[in-house]
């Protein structure tokens, strides 16, 4: 932290004797990165434990794992991280991985096998927010350790059935998949807590970043790890600095004050694309915009109702203005990119036609409720459907509240009418097959708040039947064709209305490069930036 | 009077109190005994909203994706199958131990929070008292001597139109001349990027630290930083102050003794300083008191448009995301000051106002 | 009446013929004071043309405030058909303005009633029972007048949902601990006067003493304290539209434009200026009211 600040003083008296007054234009110095960035949602670090996005941006960087996505090519999958090579068994439920030799985690300590399996049975124990995506392999806290073990310089897994090996190998790129010192992480253990409350602000990785210091609602600060096996980053300190409003992270863009700002709403963009030395740089994302409908609502749950919601959006009209840029029409739940996305958007904004399925229902004098968080670019969503159902008679009250409020009513199946994102956990398409179009048990008793398709109260219609096989299925291409058949009959039948999946727009100064936010798979990465 | 900068709340009754006679020591018992029941009323009144807040607590920690085991372990994890009285009295318990629990939302202890986001609220707070003071006091007592002059006009005019801003919007607009077109501030946030963390922290106030550690650039900075959200501030206290300054002036002026002294031929400025304006002194002490109490209650609305990590935005931030120990913790540090600085000025009415004897 | 004296005459006579005549005297001597002070006249036609055009709103208003029009969106001030521009999915500007002015009204109505009324009980009733109930009733008036208001308005709330009628309640729960002390004070001061002590020999019980004599003589403090205090109220009511917890979308509530608007505030100020100068207008108009009304009510304080 002295070194750091002897830098930063450095920094600042360098700066100092190149400025001379508070308006002229700053640059970042050439070791390092700037991100303007808003980073209130992270809770926690801890790889077992973290899910939201900027966390999993810290994750990304701190934590190695077995396999990761390249940065500079992620089409191509999931590639060797600490495990160079993995062998299938037979039956295809134990994989094993054999380790990297020679890596080091930022305390010195060397990168064990032992390690690995600790990290990954830490995961399962504490059971946190995340652990459902090593849960569904049938790992559980009881068995974790038989499933689980490391051998010399192994590393070896048993699932409890047969999955697709890709499907496996995508979850461990996963955040909940980084590799954690053991013997650092035991050492600050309190209360039997596998180190969670000590990891929740402090990092054990060896990643090409480590932590200097998160200060909630402030700052990231990462430095750059020398002994990187794969290379030390050009980057030598990357900032990330919590700025809330869109203005003032154009403002600070320009002036020179960062170096990339990543919420730049549409108009800003617009904007500071025309600044000098601002380039704008788009990302498809996996985020995805939708109205769900309540079917325990006697009305929604007709299927002409459904359909005819569909016809209710302004697509276009929304696509080209308010969120111009920033999202892209996309009606299916598996985000474009993902293995097996299916590429229709047969649904237009038509109200003729939505008038006749409503007809043709018998519906009159609807009035429904519309839970909203309160993120502009969402109210606007709901006031532009507002708008397009009062064309049809339906009366539709916009309740706002935060992410939190809102999301409990949903999942207490409350809610008429939901408009939310959904963006994905892993980069395979279960991730969102497997909560969008299953639903096993749709009773209230069986109190699946995780399953979208639960939290609307809709049964999938057989679709549950068809995800499970997808999931098991070990040949890509008939893999990806039940995918495409799954999302067209979803598509029509289903209470989700996709309408947009997200394009990141960053905004980054001209002199940087190979800027990545992850694209729809993963999230962002710093090492391969340059400037 | 914008709700958070409101100046006007909390006069000080002035009501002669019976217990001034008391021995000292009761006195001091009784003040400390109300002190706390009004704390303990505090807490209570906030760990009911945040029971009642239709935000699950759990959920906001766990997240919409968590399994239900998941959940069932951090709802034991908090204490949420106890009875509600119980968990209260639990929480009354660890704050008596100065212990106000773990953010639930940063895995942090409160205190640590508070300790660093008070010092950035006592600092705009002090800025704009000070801004307050050195301007609203002149402009008070000059608008009372020269009543219905342009002078009394103008500083009636400045006083009305800091009444009626919307100091959100008043934020907006400045940040957008000031910073976005002429570039003479420094933008949203305590500090620019490169100054954070430059000064060791001794105080928490960056301009003091800066001072301490010598090192100009972090204090210009900072200052440039701090100036507009102060100002903004100290418009809002001055335009309360000048206003209570005049009237209290007007008072004095009128009284006997005035007219007195100015038969006997003594110089106006004698008059206004050595008479008039000594005479309202602790008057004028109660209102600066009351409108630092409220800049210091944490100008929430301005701490959200200048991004100024300050305890308002902490503890609306926290409410919103049901973080209630944060919120409590918050609660507790704002109300005790604002407590304080009441009885302050209660007790600088009993030693030296006359007329409260 | 014409013949003998005229109405102006006949209000500001020195020798009043009822006690009717008095009140009606000095109501008017009162108005004519009011009337010389400008700007007290400027604040009170402002509110007026407020009150009509919220009454009108719908014949002035050149467009429906909720109709959308995504291809005129964000349009600047001056253009054809919208002369105060339009907002992020365009609707008009102007329209919304004078549509916002009722939800102003009406909040501020709703709390001008609830906020004083409560205030009067709790300081009257502590003021005049004394002992026990004195010290319970004021120790909660300082609970709440030791919370930060916009945390506690903003709690109140967060956790009844957000909406204007939530909103109005939350304010008000904020807004009624002065007057509990403005009233109180004033029963302390009443209650020991010869007046009221005569009333008692008369054999008028404390409800009947409370609600006939001592209320009335509270009334004209609490009115000024009202007026000034209304601003406050606009101000409140549109931080918390704001921060998103006042009226709901797309009601046009001025503070909830701002917050909308400020998004655009770098390329398209005026989307978020146009609401903020009307606040800053009515809460200036109600601030000339209040300071001229008090130089009539109370000329003490004021001078």
């Amino acid at each position: 932290m002295n070194a750091f600040n002897r830098l930063l003083t450095g920094a600042a008296i360098g700066l100092a004797v190149s400025v001379t007054s508070f308006a002229a234009f700053a640059e970042t110095p050439a070791n390092m990165l700037v991100i303007a960035h808003r980073i209130d949602d992270v809770t926690t670090i801890d790889p077992a434990e973290s899910f939201e996005f900027a966390g999993s941006d810290i994750s990304r960087n701190v934590y190695s794992r077995l396999v990761n996505l390249d940065p500079m090519d992620l089409g191509a999958g999931y590639q060797p991280d600490l495990a160079t090579s993995w062998d299938v068994s037979e039956d295809g439920k134990t994989i094993t991985f054999t380790m990297r030799e020679g890596v080091t985690f930022h305390s010195g300590n060397p990168v064990r096998a032992e390690d690995a399996a600790f990290s990954l049975q830490r995961a399962v124990i504490l059971n946190k927010t995340p652990a459902f995506i090593l849960a569904q392999f049938g790992f559980t806290p009881e068995n974790a350790m038989e499933t689980i073990r490391a051998e010399g310089n192994q590393l070896i897994i048993t699932t409890d059935q047969r999955y697709a090996t890709s499907f496996v190998l995508n979850c461990l790129t996963a955040t909940i998949g980084g590799i954690v010192d053991k013997e650092t992480v035991m050492a600050n253990e309190v209360d039997g807590d596998m180190g969670n409350t000590w990891l929740k602000t402090n990092s054990a990785g060896s990643g090409p970043y480590k932590l200097d210091g998160w200060q909630p609602n402030e700052s990231v600060t990462l430095s750059s790890n020398p002994d990187y096996y794969g290379g030390a980053p050009a980057m030598e300190r990357v900032i990330v600095r919590h700025v809330i409003e869109s203005a003032s992270q154009r403002l600070l863009l320009e002036r020179g004050d960062v170096d990339i700002a990543r919420n730049l709403n549409p108009e800003d963009v617009a904007g500071a694309s025309s600044a000098d030395g601002v380039v704008i740089s788009d990302e498809l994302k996996g985020r995805l915009m939708y109205l769900a409908l309540n079917q325990q609502h006697p009305e929604l749950s007709k299927p002409e109702v459904r359909q005819a919601f569909k016809y209710l959006i302004d697509y276009e009209g929304m696509q080209n203005s308010f969120l111009n840029g920033q999202y892209t029409i996309h009606q299916n739940f598996l985000p474009a990119t993902y293995l097996g996305a299916s590429e229709d958007n047969p649904f237009t904004y038509d109200v003729e036609k939505a008038r006749e399925l409503l007809a043709a229902a018998g519906v009159e004098n609807l009035e429904i409720e519309i839970g909203v968080r309160e993120a502009q670019e969402r109210i606007e969503i709901a006031q532009s459907f507002q708008n397009s159902a009062a064309q049809v008679g339906i009366t539709v009250n916009i309740t706002v509240g935060t992410a939190k409020q809102i999301l409990e009513r949903y999942r207490a199946r409350e809610l008429d009418v939901y408009l939310g994102a959904w963006g994905p956990d892993y980069p395979d398409p279960q991730t969102n097959a497997g909560t969008f179009a299953y639903n096993p048990d749709n009773s209230d008793e069986a109190n699946a708040t995780g399953l979208l398709a639960w939290r609307n109260s809709w049964d999938t219609g057989g679709l549950t039947e068809k995800v499970a096989a997808a999931v098991t299925e070990g040949d890509r291409d008939t893999r990806v064709q039940m995918y495409l058949d799954i999302q067209e009959e979803f598509r029509e039948t289903s209470p989700f209305v996709v309408m947009f999946q997200q394009i990141e727009q960053s905004a980054l100064r001209d002199n940087v490069t190979n800027w990545s936010t992850g694209q729809a798979v993963t999230s962002a990465a710093y090492w391969q930036v340059t400037k | 009077m914008a709700l958070v900068e409101d100046n006007n709340k909390g006069r000080p009754s002035r009501a002669p109190f019976s217990e001034w006679f008391w021995p000292a020591v009761s006195t001091a018992l009784k003040t400390l005994g109300s002190i706390a029941v009004t704390l303990v009323g505090l807490l209570f009144v906030t760990f009911i909203i945040g029971r009642v807040m239709p935000i699950d607590p759990v959920l906001a920690i766990v997240g919409e994706r968590a399994s239900q085991s998941t959940y069932d372990a951090v709802y034991d994890q908090l204490g949420l199958d106890k009875p509600l009285i119980v968990q209260f009295l639990y929480y009354l318990w660890d704050v008596l131990h100065l212990d106000f629990g773990t953010s639930l939302l940063n895995a942090r202890p409160v205190s640590e929070d508070i300790a660093r986001v008070f010092p950035a609220t006592l600092e705009l707070a002090t800025l704009g008292i000070i801004f307050g003071v050195v301007l609203g006091v002149p402009l008070g007592v000059l608008a009372a001597v020269r009543k219905g002059s342009w002078i009394d006009q103008v500083a009636r005019v400045v006083a009305l139109v800091g009444y009626s801003m919307p100091i959100f919007w008043l934020g907006l607009m400045g940040l957008l001349i000031f910073y976005g077109i002429l570039g003479w501030v420094g933008g949203p946030g305590r500090v620019g990027i490169f100054y954070v963390d430059v000064v060791p922290s001794v105080t928490g106030l960056i301009l003091v630290d800066a001072a301490l550690d010598g090192n100009w650039d972090v204090f210009k900075n900072a200052f440039s930083h701090i100036i507009l959200p102060a100002s903004l501030l100290g418009y809002f206290s001055l335009a309360y102050i000048s206003r209570m300054t005049r009237s209290f002036m007007l008072e004095q002026l009128s009284a006997e003794y005035i007219t007195t002294a100015r038969v006997k031929g003594m110089s106006e400025w004698n008059v206004v300083w050595k008479h008039a304006f000594k005479n309202i002194r602790v008057q004028l002490i109660t209102v600066i008191a009351l409108s630092y109490a409220n800049l210091l209650e944490g100008s929430v609305l301005t701490e959200i448009i200048f991004s100024w990590p300050g305890i308002g935005s902490y503890i609306t931030t926290a409410l919103l995301s049901a973080d209630m120990n944060a919120v409590l913790g918050g609660t507790v540090v704002v109300g005790l000051i604002f407590i304080l600085l009441n009885i302050f000025s209660d007790l600088l009415y009993k030693v030296f106002d006359p007329r409260a004897k | 009446m014409a013949e003998t004296q005229t109405l102006r005459q006949w209000l500001l006579t020195d020798t009043p013929s009822s006690r009717r005549h008095a009140k009606l005297s000095a109501l008017y001597q009162g108005w004519l004071s009011f009337r010389a002070n400008t700007m007290a006249m400027i604040g009170l036609w402002i509110l007026v043309v407020l009150v009509l055009v919220a009454i009108a709103a719908p014949l002035i208003a050149p467009h429906d405030p909720f109709v959308q029009s995504l291809g005129d969106r964000l349009a600047p001030l001056g253009t054809e058909g919208h002369v105060l521009g339009t907002d992020s999915l365009g609707r008009d500007i102007l329209s919304r303005l004078i549509y916002g002015a009722r939800i102003t009204l009406y909040i501020v109505a709703l709390v001008a009633l609830i906020a004083p009324v409560a205030g009067l009980l709790v300081g009257t009733v502590a003021g005049y029972v004394g002992g026990w109930t004195d010290t319970v009733l004021m120790r909660i008036t300082d609970i709440f007048l030791a919370f930060p208001r916009l945390v506690l308005a903003l709690a109140f709330v967060a956790a009844l949902g957000a909406g204007i009628e939530n909103a109005v309640l939350a304010i008000s729960l904020t807004a009624w601990p002065p007057y509990a002390r403005i009233a109180r004070a004033e029963t302390l001061t009443i209650r020991t006067s010869d007046y009221i002590s005569a009333i008692k020999l008369q054999g008028a019980g404390p409800l009947r003493i409370i609600t006939k004599h001592i209320w009335p003589l509270c009334i004209s403090s609490l009115i000024v304290r009202v007026t000034l205090d209304m601003a406050g109220i606009i101000l409140a009511a549109a931080g918390l539209g704001f921060l998103g917890l006042g009226a709901q979308p797309p009601s046009p509530e001025w503070g909830a434009m701002i917050s909308e608007g400020r998004r655009f505030i770098l390329d398209h100020w005026w989307v978020a200026t146009m609401p903020g100068l009307a606040i800053f207008t009515v809460s200036l108009a109600f601030n000339l009211l209040g300071d001229g009304l008090r130089d009539v009510l109370d000329p003490k304080a004021g001078e």
